[in-house]
């Protein structure tokens, strides 16, 4: 039995077979196998040269008649995978040391890189570029596999990985993922995100733990302390089983109060609203009580095709959502991803620093062919409902003033075709970045409404990236510094008398409802499976006493000291949350 | 890798068994990661070894592409093949 703690992204208990995903940019952690399936694994590696000698003929058909390097790089991939000594090294390595063929695979090529890296000659020690770019091709055949064994996957399994990406997430079965554990990642991670909407326990920030599970391992992960064990004993597991079963009952309670309003013990109204990423989620938040969208990432549609999204793919999406939510606010974000993530882009320049980089807003401001196809989607759908579009990571008035500048361009391209839309479709910005939070009162009157993405600003503030599991633990929402600046938006969005909601994670966090509804703030938008037990806290408690509260931490110089002092408030409202 | 390769796709042309050694290493010439591995640099020596019925003919072709044709380089990348064994 071994226990690691990591940092907890979404609550809840999985208790079943691990599901070892191991990516390729990253080092190969060496995995045993039983004596038993020792010939699959030999099989397997047979089958990954088999697939990636089909595979490299095709692209060299494709290549045909072209005299140059990107051939030759061919001709020396095919001739080492038809190389027979060169496989057998790799299926004796697998039988002699009993692991997976991903490790042999990896072991093997890095021993033939490292062989001439350290010839001397510079000639040769550049072939060692070509055995890593044959062990990537490797090992795609292999990581392949898996990929197909978790989109087809017959039995409940937990997902164990160095970090999930999204087109991983995208093409797991999900009747059979019960959960996940990744070395890598924050609160906020992709993974994080995706366990949430999805109502998986998930535990981020793992260090080692694809190294040391086994495919035959039972592991239990725990979403409300940040555990996770690996093949635990019989006492371990059952307690475990018990504890599943309390917080099912716990889950049933909160179910109930579905139906009823999110209205404080005093009578003050908040209106909860759902964060989602797939059209699919829609049906999911209207029935965990959501009133509406928060917040559409719209990123999906970028990521999981491979290939520029048309109009129509866009419009589908929207459409949907709306369809969901008659009458009901839908905020749509436009696309919100740096250039390094679009599979398609064509081949970007590496950024230095992509977080402060060519991204999101700017990005689009850049390629206005695919920010007008988006816009003009979105203008289209909003005849379906109460639609409003939302404009990420602004960080000055220029770039608000240029954005919906082209919204009116698309508009007038509408008008020419006849094409109708809602010209009064409300526009809004994401407030995450520390410049647009601080000159929120300049941005206020070009604005229908704000909404406060946490996840960034915090990131942006603190100077922390919440992905590094070396300074995750720096990324805190209670920081002072984060504090003053959340109270200096709510009070220029007040004064502006524009729109307010919170999106980021606080929204959903137990900890800081109570906070943000002493702040001022009356609308919130968080992950779906959130919502019942948010609306639990906010039918427990008065205005007054999170106006209080609020106060109070107004005078607090510390993260710690806030972090404490929200614990132990939200505690006593709401014990079984912890 | 185009020498290495030119080497292994001539040796591969026979049907006998044919190895290089350059200095104490011996290699199967049909394996393109041994013969890459061999270090075979411009200017070094190598021994071709070969067993079987048509290994005549696999030295002859491999002296010819070594020292004739020199991979089709230019006459810097140049090695010397000189024994032969039946």
């Amino acid at each position: 039995m071994e226990i690691r703690k990591g940092i907890a992204v979404s609550p809840g208990i999985a208790i079943a077979r691990a599901m070892v995903i191991d990516s390729r940019d990253y080092r190969i952690p060496r995995r045993s196998i039983m004596p038993s399936q020792r010939a699959r694994e030999v099989a397997r590696v047979e089958e990954a040269f088999d697939r990636a000698i089909q595979q490299l003929n095709a692209l060299q058909q494709a290549q045909a008649g072209r005299e140059d390097q990107i051939k030759d790089i061919f001709a020396v991939h095919a001739r080492f995978l038809n190389d027979r000594s060169f496989r057998k090294r790799i299926t004796d390595y697998v039988e002699s040391e009993l692991v997976t063929a991903e490790y042999a695979v990896s072991t093997i090529l890095r021993e033939i890189a490292s062989h001439f890296a350290g010839m001397g000659d510079e000639y040769i020690s550049e072939r060692a570029a070509d055995i890593y770019d044959i062990e990537r091709r490797l090992l795609t055949q292999l990581l392949g596999d898996v990929r197909q064994e978790v989109e087809h996957l017959q039995e409940e399994v937990v997902i164990v990985a160095h970090e999930l990406t999204p087109t991983q997430t995208a093409g797991f079965n999900k009747t059979f993922v019960k959960g996940f554990a990744t070395e890598a990642g924050g609160r906020t991670s992709h993974t994080a995100i995706i366990a949430r909407s999805l109502g998986l326990p998930a535990v981020v920030a793992l260090e080692d733990v694809t190294s040391c599970v086994t495919t035959e391992s039972t592991v239990i992960i725990d979403g409300n302390r940040g555990v996770v064990i690996i093949d635990p004993d019989e006492q371990t597991l059952e307690e475990y089983r018990n504890y599943a079963v309390e917080l099912t009952r716990f889950e049933v309670e909160l179910s109930s109060i579905r139906d009823k309003p999110a209205i404080t013990r005093d009578g003050v109204e908040v209106q909860l609203l759902g964060n989602i990423e797939f059209p699919n989620e829609a049906s999911m938040a209207k029935e965990k009580g959501a009133v509406g969208i928060g917040l559409y990432r719209t990123e999906f549609l970028y990521l999981y095709s491979g290939t520029e999204p048309a109009e129509e793919d866009h419009y589908e999406a929207y459409a949907e959502v709306a369809r969901h939510f008659e009458g009901q606010p839908v905020v749509i974000r436009t696309m919100d991803l740096g250039a390094d993530k679009l599979p398609y882009s064509v081949r970007h320049p590496g950024e230095a620093n992509p977080v402060l980089g060519l991204r999101s807003i700017r990005y689009c401001l850049q390629n206005l062919i695919m920010f007008k196809t988006q816009l003009r989607a979105i203008l289209r759908a909003s005849v379906l409902g109460d639609i409003r579009v939302m404009f990420p990571m602004i960080s000055n008035l220029q770039e608000l003033r240029q954005a919906k500048m082209i919204l009116r361009d698309v508009m007038e391209d509408l008008d020419e075709y006849a094409v109708p839309y809602n010209p009064d479709i409300k526009v809004g910005i994401m407030v995450e970045t520390p410049s647009a939070a601080l000159t929120a009162s300049l941005l206020a009157p070009d604005c229908d409404f704000f909404s406060i993405g946490t996840n960034d600003l915090i990131q942006y503030t603190l100077a922390v990236d919440r992905g590094n599991e070396h300074v995750a633990t720096l990324y805190s929402a209670a920081d002072p510094a984060v504090f003053y600046l959340l109270r200096s938006v709510i009070h220029d969005a007040y004064k502006a008398k524009i729109g307010l909601s919170v999106c980021g994670e606080v929204a959903s966090d137990p900890e800081y409802i109570m906070l943000l509804l002493g702040m001022g703030v009356r609308t919130l938008s968080l992950a779906p499976p959130m919502i019942p037990e948010v609306k639990q806290i906010i039918r427990s408690v008065t205005i007054k006493e999170c106006n209080h509260l609020a106060r109070k931490v107004g005078t607090m110089d510390s993260q710690r000291q806030i972090k404490n002092f929200l614990r132990d408030a939200t505690t006593r409202i709401i014990p079984e949350a912890f | 890798m185009r020498p290495a390769m030119q080497f292994v796709d001539t040796a591969s042309r026979f049907e006998c068994d044919i190895q290089v050694a350059n200095d104490d290493t011996l290699v199967d010439a049909k394996s393109i990661m041994q013969m890459t591995m061999l270090a075979a640099i411009c200017g070094t020596r190598l021994r071709i070894i070969a067993r079987g019925r048509d290994a005549a003919a696999a030295i002859a072709a491999l002296r010819d592409l070594v020292e004739v044709k020199m991979f089709g380089e230019t006459p810097a990348t140049q090695g010397n093949a000189d024994r032969s064994e039946r």
